[in-house]
Parts: structure tokens; C-alpha cells; sequence
């Protein structure tokens, strides 16, 4: 056996550490990048977390945050990297860019993109006390998309007022122009398309829950088995935007409906409330609708003091709250309580489990 | 120092105590004792029964656990948190002590970084099965989105782990060369094969001697930040939310401490086994086991310390949700096990380390036991009690792990025992060739002054005559 002097031994041990510089590159590439990216990624991010939490203007009409990001990414010569080169492999702010292949964004008049966004007047909201029925939003929302038992993507909780009595709160996702649950997701499943929705690929979905660990609202459901959902979601194509047949060990949540938005349909729960008390409209344009009436969404906003769920965490929703109990549709807010949801298949998928929250 | 040298000169006696050290160490490569192959069997049965249970939940889903949408981290986070913790035992040990040129720690180094290693892989691994989808793992490769804590948590795990494995791998290399010459046709040969593929024909030249120790000096320096942040990075799952309980600053800081306590204490409790299985009483002491304790008593000290600037400058507020989180880990359901991790696992232990009665080897164990079922609960309180404050209007989730979650902890420890044991049987427990070095240190240091008193004694016989 050859003797093997110091240098070697020292040179061994240089070529170990370059190789396992390498590896934990994650095989991508030269370790650079990542760091690189990395801490660019911190540097654009944390300012402009800053900025936006400073901006005193509402998100309305005013370019939205994932726009202004990307337009930052490009000043420091990112963003185009990202857009001309394909980036299997390289790791560029993953979270930023769709996960895959998606409908061209809808245009306003303006040549503009639509920026989706609701608004939940809850002076008309009664948890659907009046109809004897579970909330219409929901029910619809789980018939329309095929939701998996026990998720209901938009969930009317119930809250208690000060001073006695309780009003009734539909909670879609919130649709946050800061998502909490997109910085977090380690594979760039979920993403803020340039509509300014937060969708989920669940393709990419590894499964580990971060994002669930992240979001503030509770509005982010994990398929722990076998979904419950009836055997007619196996011939629906599944698209990003149209969830549908929910595979296993993939985290799932209200897509806020773009796909119907783009066709010129209100997303099921606004269509399905008795009362009209759900608008969804476009901020860019700066026009909603509940079905029937039709508002300028900035104004109507102002006029009426609306709210966002947990301002203070600064997520930016764009789901806003006028407050309310359901007193402009006679509610009683003594009555407390409101019908369960039901989840109505006679049948499910062969091998389906149920499980509770 | 001229080492080849320095063994010609050897007298008898060193001679001796020099072979009674490498017949120690070269002991339990002698073959397996009938004992050691029911241990084997029976972590093996435990990892299979664990393997089965993963099997099982890779087929019908995380619904298997105990697990659901509002408390949707348990005992997997849990345990990955506390083998990432038990990792620091090694380089605190090894790099730190090593750097501070503490000559104590010498015979400690090699068992202390084997944990690193050992505890590294078991804990990562607990990641994976806590997947939805670990078939979909490769995205994180192809598909990884830097600004999530998870992807730092992945670099800086790959990172200590390659790091950690070379730094065990790098003092050994004098050892394993030291197991070619002796054990060359005494054991299997793939095992001799593997001892001087791995020795890299050292043969213990001048030159080689100073490439290894300037490797060592290198690696012991890049090591201690990257240990520290591999931590800092593991608390920042929890920290980078904006729930109650983990939105804190202190996170980071608190569990690298909490890393190092129970790092410790697992090298301690390791310690005393393989003390006590394969002889080495005369070369890991009762002192090392004291110093060991002190340095546990220290960190209790800093956890309580940390217990309090975060539950006193919370508490005084009590914002938010503040008042449900304390209300659980206090009073509510999650008071039994903050209340055995308080007094148990910080309080319990500095007491056994401070009195006389308790201050010897048993004691030291039994206050390391505790102190990792301590951390473990605290593991579990921060990640299951963090999640179980309601964001919304909801009655507040509750979770119990399930039997096969259960298994695969199981299954977690068996393969970190069982990895752990298998180094032992096949390489150097102890770092010979420091020990040898430090030990003729000595015994030239003491020659010189008997040489010196001699001198000086000769000097005033001269003068009286």
C-alpha cells in the first residue's frame, strides 16, 4: 500500500469539505447561488415587509405587494434572471413564481390586471339562522368544488360581542397580499398569482405542514387520508385553480375562484348567500358585486368603517368586513348558534376515511 | 514533539500503560459477547416494528397519527427537535472544549462526537416521516423556495451533518491506523480492508502529524458556528410564525441552550454505559463526570434563566392570546409535564449536582435522565401547546399521539442506539493517539522537573561540600 504524505491528507480532507460543500448545495449548483439568493431574498424581503407595513394606503386600488416584490427582484437584476433563464434546478425565489402552467391573469378595462378581492358585509350576515340551514356559502362551496369532509373552506365561525350576543363571520381564506404561508412554503407549492390570490399546486405539495404552522387564520386543511369526496371528483381535470379529487398528504384551501371570476361567474359561496352580504370584485377596477347590486369597492369600504381579520399581524387580506351581526336582515344577536355543516355524498371514493379538525 | 522518538525512549512502565490502553480500545472489535447479540436483536425487532408502522402510515396517510388540521405538529417535530438537540453534545464537547484547550476532555472527544453524528441522522430522518408526501421530497432540490425556514434548516443540517461526520472521521484517522497494524488478519477482512481504506496510509510522519492537527484546528473552528446555527435555524420553524407562543426572539437563543443541556446529558448517561461495558474506568474518571455535571448545572441555570425572561416579559403583558397560552402550560392541560420539565429536568438536577451525597456518577446519571425527559416534554409543549392556541372562534384541538407514532420514536431511538453501538463494536471508542500524546506530555514534563530538582540537589551537596 502507497504511503500517503500530510498534503494528501490535508488535501483529502479540502476535497471532503468541497464535496460536502456541494452536496448541501443541494445539488444545484455551486454553493453561491443559494446563499447568494438567499440573502438577497432576506434583503429584498425584509425592507419591503417594512414598507408595506408602513404604507399608509389600503391595498385598493394601490399596486399590490406581490407586484412591487417582483418589480424589486428585477431592479436588483433577479427578477429578469428568473423570467430568461429555466430554472430547473435553480433555486430563485421559488415561492414568487407559479408553480405551474396557469391561465393567462384577467385584464380590466384599464389593460390592467384584476385584482380579485371580497368584501363580507356582516350587518346582513346571519349565519343562516333564517333559512334553517347550515350557512348557503359554505354548503355551496362544498358542493361546488367537491370539498373533503370536514373542510369547509369558507367557515362561518361565530363570535361573541362585547356586551353580550354574537355575530356570524364567513372566513374564506383571507387571501393576504403578505401571505404568511407562502414565505414559509420550503417547495414554492403555494404562490400569490399576479391576480393576487394565494393558490396551491398540489402537484408540488411535499406535505409538511409549514404552511399550516404559519397561517394566522386557520384556513389551511391537510388531506390526512384518503379524502371523503364523492367518486364523480375522479373524472373533473384538476387544475390549480380547480382543485378537485385531492390526493393524500396534500394540504388544501379556498382558491378564491379566479377560474369563474375570469368566466364571468361569482364565485359559489357570494352566488349561494341568501342575503347578498358577500360582494367579490376587482380592487384594480375598483367595482364589486354581491349578485345584485353593484359598488364602487373603495368607497363602499370607506363608507361603511370596513375591517380586516387581524390587521395587526400585517398580512395585508384582501378579504375586508363590514361589521355587523346580521342586525339589516332582523337577526336577533341574542340567538346564538347555527346549523352544522353536512357534507352530502351518498357515496365516496373507494378507500375514503373521515377524520374532525 | 518527535513522537517515534518519544516511543524509543519509552520506559517500562509507560510502555504498559500505553498497551493496557490499545487492548482496551481493540477489545470489542474481539468479537461479540453473547449479550451484545441480544441487544442487537432486540433494537433490531423495535426498528422493524418501527419500519412496519411507517409502512403502514405511508399507505393510509397521516390519518394513522394524531394529528389533524389544528394541532398538525406532534411527536415526529417533537422528536426531530430534541435528536437535533441531543446532536450538540459533541460539539460542544469536542470543538469547544477543544478550542479552549480544556486537557480534560481528551478521553470524552471521540463517544461525544459519535453522538453528533449519530443523533444527526435519526433526527433528520423524523423530518421525512412527518411528510404528507415523502415520495415528493425531491422538490425541495429541484423546486426550493429560500425564503422558507425550512430550506435553512435543511442546509444547515446537511452541512453539520457532513461537517460532523468529518470532523469524527478526521481525529481518527491516527486510530484507525493504529487498528490496520493490529488488527491485520485478526478480524473479518472487509473490517481490515475498511480500517486501512479508511486510514489513509498514516504512518504517523512528522509531516502528516501536522497536516492533521492544522485539519483539526480548521475544522474545529468552522464547526462551533455552524453547530449554533443549525439550532437557531430549528427554533426559526417556529419563531418565523406569527403564533403566540413560538413569536419570539429569545427562540433561537433558548434552543441552542436547551441543545447543549441535553446534549450533554446524553453524553453523560453514554458515558457511564460504555464506562461500565467495555472498562474504561481508568480513563474516563469520576472528575470527567464531575466536570461534566458542573457544565450541566451551568446550563440548567441558563434554561431557568431563559424560562424566565420569556414568560416574565410575556406574562407582565399578557396580550392576545398570551393569557390562553399560559393558562395550558401553567394550570391547564399542559401543566403536568411544564411542571415535571421545571422541576425535574432544571431544578431536580442542579440539586443532585450540588449536593455532596449525590455528587458521584449515579447521581450524575440519574440527573441526566431526567433532564432529557425534561427537554423532551419541553420539545413537546413548544410544538403541541404552540399549536393548540385557537386562532379563531374555535373550541381548542386536542392530541394525543397514536401507536404508531409511538413506534416510530421507538423505532428512532433503537436506531440511535443501535448506531451508536455498532460504532463502538467497529471503531476507536477512545481518541488513542491524543491520549497517548497528552499522556507522554506529562510524563516529560514531570521528568523534566525531577531532572530540574536532581539538578538543584546536586547543586547544594556541591555547595555544602
Amino acid at each position: 500500500m502507497a504511503r500517503v504524505n500530510s498534503l494528501t491528507v490535508v488535501r483529502a480532507v479540502v476535497a471532503v469539505l468541497v464535496a460536502a460543500a456541494f452536496v448541501t448545495a443541494l445539488a444545484t449548483g455551486p454553493i453561491a447561488i443559494p446563499l447568494v439568493v438567499a440573502l438577497l431574498g432576506a434583503a429584498t424581503y425584509v425592507p419591503l415587509k417594512l414598507r408595506s407595513s408602513f404604507s399608509s394606503e389600503p391595498d385598493g386600488p394601490a399596486k399590490p405587494d406581490a407586484i412591487s416584490r417582483r418589480t424589486a427582484m428585477k431592479r436588483l437584476g433577479l427578477g429578469g434572471a428568473a423570467a430568461a433563464v429555466p430554472l430547473a434546478g435553480l433555486p430563485v425565489l421559488a415561492g414568487q413564481l407559479p408553480a405551474a402552467a396557469e391561465e393567462e391573469p384577467a385584464v380590466g378595462p384599464s389593460g390592467r390586471v384584476r385584482q380579485w378581492g371580497m368584501l363580507i358585509d356582516l350587518r346582513r350576515c346571519d349565519g343562516c339562522q333564517s333559512q334553517g340551514t347550515a350557512p348557503q356559502c359554505t354548503v355551496a362551496c362544498i358542493e361546488g368544488h367537491l370539498v373533503p369532509e370536514p373542510m369547509e373552506w369558507i367557515e362561518v365561525y361565530e363570535r361573541e360581542l362585547e356586551g353580550g350576543g354574537s355575530q356570524f363571520l364567513p372566513t374564506p381564506c383571507q387571501q393576504c397580499q403578505s401571505p404568511p404561508c407562502v414565505n414559509v412554503c420550503p417547495v414554492g407549492a403555494t404562490f400569490s398569482n399576479p391576480e393576487g390570490i394565494v393558490l396551491i399546486d398540489q402537484d408540488r405539495c411535499i406535505g409538511c405542514r409549514m404552511c399550516m404552522a404559519a397561517c394566522p387564520y386557520d384556513r389551511r386543511f391537510f388531506n390526512w387520508g384518503e379524502p371523503p369526496v364523492p367518486p364523480e371528483s375522479i373524472l373533473a381535470d384538476y387544475s390549480i385553480e380547480h382543485q378537485v379529487g385531492a390526493p393524500m398528504g396534500t394540504v388544501m384551501k379556498c382558491d378564491f375562484c379566479p377560474d369563474m371570476a375570469r368566466a364571468g361567474t361569482l364565485p359559489m359561496c357570494v352566488s349561494a348567500c341568501p342575503n347578498d352580504a358577500i360582494y367579490y370584485g376587482d380592487l384594480e377596477e375598483d367595482i364589486a358585486t354581491n349578485g345584485h347590486d353593484v359598488v364602487a369597492f373603495t368607497e363602499f369600504m370607506a363608507d361603511n368603517n370596513s375591517f380586516r381579520q387581524k390587521e395587526d399581524l400585517g398580512t395585508q387580506p384582501r378579504v375586508h368586513y363590514i361589521p355587523g351581526h346580521g342586525e339589516l336582515v332582523g337577526r336577533d344577536k341574542d340567538v346564538t348558534g347555527r346549523f352544522p355543516t353536512t357534507w352530502p355524498w351518498l357515496e365516496r371514493v373507494k378507500g375514503s376515511v373521515t377524520w374532525s379538525r | 514533539m518527535e513522537p517515534l522518538t518519544e516511543m524509543d525512549s519509552m520506559e517500562e512502565s509507560d510502555r504498559e500503560w500505553s498497551d493496557r490502553l490499545e487492548r482496551r480500545v481493540l477489545a470489542p472489535t474481539q468479537g461479540s459477547s453473547r449479550a451484545f447479540k441480544f441487544w442487537i436483536v432486540g433494537l433490531a425487532t423495535v426498528m422493524a416494528w418501527g419500519f412496519f408502522a411507517f409502512y403502514y402510515q405511508w399507505r393510509n396517510g397521516l390519518y394513522v397519527t394524531g394529528m389533524r388540521d389544528r394541532i398538525s405538529w406532534g411527536l415526529y417535530i417533537t422528536s426531530f427537535v430534541f435528536f437535533i438537540g441531543i446532536s450538540h453534545a459533541g460539539t460542544l464537547i469536542s470543538a469547544i472544549l477543544r478550542a479552549s484547550n480544556a486537557g480534560w476532555r481528551t478521553p470524552v472527544t471521540r463517544i461525544a462526537e459519535a453522538i453528533t453524528s449519530v443523533a444527526l441522522i435519526s433526527g433528520a430522518l423524523f423530518v421525512i416521516v412527518d411528510m404528507g408526501r415523502p415520495d415528493r421530497l425531491y422538490h425541495l432540490f429541484l423546486n426550493g423556495n429560500w425564503q422558507s425556514p425550512l430550506m435553512w434548516d435543511m442546509l444547515a443540517i446537511t452541512i453539520y451533518l457532513t461537517a460532523s461526520v468529518v470532523y469524527l472521521y478526521v481525529p481518527m484517522i491516527p486510530d484507525l491506523a493504529m487498528f490496520r497494524d493490529k488488527l491485520d488478519g485478526k478480524v473479518w477482512k472487509p473490517q481490515t480492508w475498511m480500517y486501512r481504506t479508511m486510514a489513509i496510509g498514516w504512518n504517523n510522519n512528522p509531516r502528516q502529524r501536522s497536516a492533521l492537527t492544522k485539519a483539526i484546528g480548521i475544522l474545529m473552528l468552522l464547526i462551533i458556528p455552524v453547530a449554533v446555527s443549525v439550532h437557531t435555524v430549528v427554533s426559526w420553524i417556529f419563531a418565523m410564525t406569527t403564533r403566540v407562543s413560538w413569536d419570539s426572539t429569545i427562540f433561537g437563543v433558548f434552543f441552542v441552550a436547551g441543545a447543549i443541556y441535553s446534549g450533554v446529558a446524553t453524553l453523560v448517561i453514554v458515558l457511564a454505559v460504555m464506562r461500565k461495558i467495555y472498562g474504561l474506568e481508568e480513563y474516563i474518571t469520576p472528575t470527567h463526570f464531575k466536570y461534566l455535571a458542573y457544565l450541566l448545572a451551568t446550563m440548567a441555570l441558563v434554561m431557568i434563566y431563559g424560562n424566565a425572561s420569556e414568560f416574565i416579559t410575556t406574562g407582565f403583558k399578557m396580550t392576545g392570546e398570551e393569557a390562553f397560552a399560559f393558562r395550558q402550560l401553567f394550570v391547564q392541560d399542559f401543566a403536568p409535564i411544564y411542571w415535571f420539565y421545571f422541576f425535574g429536568g432544571l431544578v431536580a438536577p442542579i440539586l443532585i449536582i450540588a449536593f455532596r451525597p449525590t455528587r458521584n456518577i449515579s447521581g450524575f446519571v440519574v440527573a441526566s435522565v431526567l433532564i432529557n425527559i425534561g427537554m423532551f416534554f419541553e420539545r413537546y409543549f413548544i410544538v403541541v401547546a404552540g399549536l393548540r392556541v385557537p386562532l379563531m372562534d374555535y373550541e381548542p384541538a386536542s392530541y394525543f399521539p397514536t401507536w404508531v407514532e409511538w413506534s416510530i420514536l421507538a423505532c428512532g431511538v433503537a436506531g440511535f442506539l443501535m448506531l451508536l453501538t455498532l460504532f463502538a463494536r467497529f471503531f476507536p471508542i477512545l481518541a488513542v493517539w491524543e491520549m497517548k500524546e497528552e499522556h507522554f506530555e506529562r510524563r516529560r514534563e514531570e521528568k523534566e522537573l525531577v531532572d530540574l530538582r536532581v539538578e538543584q540537589i546536586q547543586k547544594e551537596l556541591e555547595a555544602v561540600k
